[in-house]
């Protein structure tokens, strides 16, 4: 028997377009180009920004982390992930928030951190910055919805 | 939601090592810890694999990060639900799971179980119940 189809009081439904406004929390959890996820959030808060919604910040986690690295360069002819996201931030002040403790596995660093552990490069791109996941628990709490892009 | 508590349910579904999704879940809810909501976790698929007891990961050389989980008490993470089915699926049984217990400091710290098994039915209620779902 298909597990999915047993006898379940309905799932709440929320109207995502149109009525109420709503603030929607983002988590994007898995890497730029290897996985859709980032496209995904990206086209997601694009559309709920441009029916009225607010999207106050996104929080990136796990290898989602490396979309807000600025050395990135993907081929002319392809979309390009970072500045599509620093874009955003830029036009609608979308607080977009790279998890300190997955950034520092995966080699993320804005100047502060590399002054701090003596690297020789920081990589952060316009409009993102480097913080605790505090910060993630902070969006679940103060938002209406959260919502997970990853796998 | 009463006084601005949120119930939050982080989702376990990968096994703990192989991927970082385990680990770095932990790390969420021992920092979510800290701002005093109502937090449970769920483990289903491969993530009942995580509380196998007597994890020895020496030889993979990633560091066992098993013995966090029983610490979770002190964080009043109470709350551990695991899928039935997802054991059954595995060959697994509640005698393969670690122990993990919490303190009741208004029953005089009676030490009681954080595990609590249920089924597949009861997990999608637990869930329906949540404001915010993190799934790992």
């Amino acid at each position: 028997m298909d597990w999915r189809a047993q006898d379940h009081e309905p799932i709440r439904t929320y109207p995502l377009l149109g009525g109420d406004d709503l603030k929607f929390g983002i988590v994007v959890s898995e890497g730029p180009y290897t996985h859709q996820a980032s496209d995904t959030a990206y086209n997601f808060v694009t559309a709920a920004l441009a029916a009225g919604h607010e999207v106050p910040r996104v929080f990136f986690y796990h290898d989602g982390v490396n979309v807000g690295t600025r050395l990135s360069i993907p081929p002319q002819d392809e979309r390009n992930i970072q500045q599509q996201w620093s874009a955003l931030a830029a036009e609608h002040g979308t607080d977009l928030v790279i998890c300190i403790a997955a950034a520092q596995r995966r080699g993320l660093l804005d100047q502060n951190e590399a002054d701090r552990q003596g690297k020789d490069a920081s990589n952060i791109a316009e409009g993102f910055r480097i913080s605790g996941l505090g910060q993630l628990i902070e969006m679940g709490i103060e938002t209406d919805r959260l919502m997970t892009f990853g796998d | 939601m009463e006084d601005g508590v949120k119930k939050f349910l982080y989702v376990n579904r990968k096994a703990p090592y192989g991927t970082i999704y385990a680990l770095e879940s932990l790390e969420v809810v021992l920092i979510g810890a800290a701002f005093d909501q109502d937090v449970s976790l769920a483990f289903l698929d491969d993530g009942v694999f995580q509380l196998v007891k007597s994890q020895d990961t020496k030889d993979i050389g990633v560091k066992n990060f098993s013995p966090t989980f029983r610490a979770l008490g002190d964080y009043e993470v109470t709350k551990l639900f695991v899928e039935k089915e997802s054991l059954d699926e595995r060959g697994l049984t509640a005698d393969d799971l670690q122990e993990i217990m919490w303190e009741d400091e208004d029953e005089d710290y009676a030490e009681k179980p954080s595990i609590r098994i249920i089924s597949r039915t009861e997990m999608a209620d637990v869930m329906s119940d949540q404001d915010v779902i993190l799934s790992f």
